[in-house]
């Protein structure tokens, strides 16, 4: 038997139990319990019922978990600490590092396409999340239009071939420069706020991006959206047959026709620009502007009472945040051929968010894993893909409450003494 | 530029502003009191437009009622009912665990409950768009002549009544009684005010209920009008009370009235003059704008940051 604390009082315990399942069946009663079917309504009374009766037991267990030694040590959380942890080993696993990198580029040599797609989707949200943990997680600035930066890297590609005639290998750093450009644009005005204010700007901003995408039919083709030509490979295309003058890959190459190279060939650079900008991100913490960026979340005006220049520190945070969530638009376009305007909406940014939360607000190795699990987990269980959202929100709100630095949360390194 | 069209305009602006002045007392009051955005607001507001349409549907339907009065009472107050046990639960599961923690964990943990209260209506209730029956249907009224005519329906009146009723004894609750004044306290000095025996996790309670409460009448009120919602109503309209309660000075009650106004009016006027695309963009642009230049809105008090 568990030893439970001495304050612990099994009627208290039960009675408190009962309240929150009453409380609860009363909650879930109309929505759950009475179902609109046309402007009559239908029962659905054992509905109600049973979620109290989940209430129940998970009051009961929280008690549990909350008075018992086990309990506390596995799931309470240690609180609402600074998030500087120091350690004091540089570098212990690299070799399991070389070994996960060398396994990520060998992948999709014997991957089936559909786990191939799987693995482009999941890797774009390593690079969204890694962007978005650069504004949130570590300058610590709440960005709830993180996906119109996405947006402009996607139509970017989109549009710059139908327009400018851009290819892939050329849409990458433009739109990288045109998202970083319109980062420090959007963060101009909001130097001076903070927290909430902030939040709700930039979401206002995303938003308006998205409307415009949506309604400026004759430049983005609104609602119906653009479409993305293929990536080619040194001039070699890779599509069934070739435009005037060009030569199929895998033609060239004697191969028989299959949609997976293209994917091979997105996945490859894809997991290149991952690997790099995880170097970058690790990289930069280090140095003064990542540690600026750090004491900034902590306190803004000590650091600027320091003397650190916060328009700089911000602006910086924010276009290197859109720069990386631009590639990850263009990648979406090239893995997607076609793009439209409901592929950029709030919950998009939510959904991102929740991965940097999930991860550990700053930590990389944290938001990296986040991000492979929460793409990958519903395609496993397609039964569940219903409750989708509804387990992120659920999610964010306990992690917040129980774990508010992540699952993984960042550890600091410290200096060597040699 | 025809007269009666502009006057159409204000009309329809008025019954709006109505609407979004209603919703903003939720964001202003909350904002007050413990300085959150309750991001799960608008889902509140979209979860009483599901009330009204199911209390409808249970009385009609299922009870076999026809008269149009009692249930429009009944539902109202059931309506309020649910909602603000919505309200309360919101904040006692997603919000009170957060008391006194870092910044950014409220807002997460609000948006987090948004989407939360978003799909478990999408789930119980389907993703379809739903509706309820006309109850109010007389002839409106028209001022003008044959042709060209200003035309008020009867629910628009009923609204503006209604809404304005709702804030005459929201003001009152909050400026002349014993809980209004524990309100107003614990929003200037949540320390001060629980030394002095103001139990101030009840009153933050409350505020949310009341919150809650305004919302109710909005959603009952809108979706008589309306007719049909889904279950993403609550995000366009939370976000535009939300611009509401900013413009008009977040924390101030009649600002959110009064900025609930001016944003209505303002975006029909938009609407029916400039481009009804763009309406929406018109609105995030001025919350935007609004933040931006002046943070503190029309009737709100300049915010010090203290060190």
């Amino acid at each position: 038997m568990l030893d439970v604390d001495a304050d612990f009082s099994t009627k208290q315990t039960i009675l408190d139990a009962i309240l929150a399942a009453l409380i609860a069946w009363l909650f879930f009663l109309p929505i759950t319990g009475v179902l609109l079917d046309g402007y009559a309504v239908q029962s659905a009374w054992h509905q109600p019922f049973v979620l109290a009766l989940i209430v129940f037991y998970a009051r009961c267990l929280i008690a549990i978990i909350v008075h018992t030694d086990l309990g506390k040590r596995l799931f309470v959380g240690k609180g609402h600490y600074a998030g500087v942890e120091v350690v004091d080993k540089t570098n212990a696993h690299w070799h399991w590092l070389l070994v996960i990198v060398a396994i990520g580029f060998v992948f999709p040599f014997f991957s089936s396409k559909y786990w191939l797609t799987v693995a482009i989707l999941a890797l774009i949200y390593v690079l969204l999340g890694l962007g978005l943990n650069v504004v949130v997680g570590l300058a610590g600035l709440l960005d709830l239009g993180f996906v119109a930066f996405y947006a402009v890297g996607a139509y970017s590609y989109a549009l710059g071939s139908e327009y400018l005639g851009l290819g892939f290998w050329t849409a990458l750093p433009f739109a990288a420069v045109l998202a970083a450009s319109f980062g420090a644009i959007l963060g101009f005005p909001v130097l001076r706020m903070h927290g909430d204010y902030l939040a709700i700007v930039t979401l206002g901003f995303g938003e308006i991006i998205r409307l415009i995408l949506n309604n400026w039919t004759a430049f983005t083709g609104g609602p119906n959206g653009a479409s993305a030509p293929l990536p080619t490979l040194f001039g070699l295309e890779f599509s069934r047959r070739a435009k005037q003058g060009g030569t199929p890959f895998h033609d060239y190459f004697g191969l028989d026709y299959s949609t997976i190279y293209r994917y091979i060939l997105i996945y490859l650079v894809l997991f290149l620009v991952v690997c790099v900008m995880t170097m970058v991100v690790v990289r930069l913490r280090q140095m003064p502007i990542g540690r600026a960026w750090e004491a900034l979340r902590e306190d803004e005006t000590a650091c600027r009472s320091l003397g650190i220049n916060h328009v700089v520190v911000k602006l910086s945070a924010f276009s290197m945040g859109a720069m990386v969530g631009g590639l990850a638009g263009v990648f979406f376009a090239a893995y997607q051929g076609f793009i439209n305007p409901s592929s950029f909406t709030f919950f998009e940014s939510a959904l991102i968010l929740a991965i940097v939360v999930l991860g550990g607000l700053g930590s990389v190795v944290g938001v990296i894993i986040a991000a492979v699990v929460l793409t990958i987990l519903p395609e496993l269980l397609r039964e569940f893909s219903d409750y989708r959202v509804l387990i992120f929100g659920m999610s964010m709100v306990l992690m917040m409450i129980w774990r508010p630095r992540g699952l993984l949360p960042q550890r600091r390194q410290a200096f060597r003494r040699t | 530029m025809d007269w009666m069209i502009i006057l159409q305009q204000l009309v329809n602006g008025l019954t709006l502003g109505a609407i979004y002045g209603l919703i903003a007392v939720g964001y202003t009051m909350v904002y007050g009191i413990i300085g959150m955005i309750n991001f799960a607001h608008g889902d509140i507001y979209m979860v009483s437009a599901y009330l009204t349409a199911i209390c409808i549907a249970v009385f009609m339907s299922w009870w076999g009622w026809t008269f149009v009065p009692l249930i429009l009472v009944l539902t109202l107050i059931v309506v309020i009912l649910f909602t603000s046990l919505y309200g309360w639960v919101v904040e006692r599961v997603a919000y009170r665990p957060l008391r006194g923690s870092q910044r950014l964990a409220p807002l997460i943990s609000a948006i987090g409950m948004s989407l939360v209260l978003q799909n478990y209506v999408q789930i119980s209730q389907s993703a379809r768009t739903q509706g309820v029956p006309s109850l109010i249907s007389g002839h409106p009224l028209r001022i003008g002549s044959e042709q060209n005519f200003v035309q008020i329906t009867e629910m628009q009146i009923l609204i503006v009544i209604v809404a304005f009723l709702s804030m005459a004894v929201l003001s009152y609750i909050i400026q002349a009684t014993a809980l209004g004044r524990a309100c107003r306290a614990t929003q200037q000095d949540r320390v001060m005010a629980s030394i002095l025996g103001i139990n101030t996790d009840k009153i933050i309670s409350i505020v949310f209920i009341i919150g809650a409460a305004s919302a109710a009448v909005a959603g009952v009120l809108v979706t008589l009008n309306y007719g049909t919602f889904d279950f993403f109503i609550g995000f366009v309209t939370g976000i535009k009370a939300f611009t509401a309660a900013v413009l008009g000075g977040i924390g101030s009650l009649p600002g959110a009235m009064l900025g609930g106004l001016i944003l209505g009016l303002a975006e029909s006027l938009f609407s029916g003059f400039v481009n009804t695309d763009y309406k929406d963009v018109f609105a995030f642009a001025l919350l935007v704008l609004v933040l931006i230049f002046r943070p503190s809105g029309l009737l709100g008090k300049p915010e010090v940051e203290k060190v």
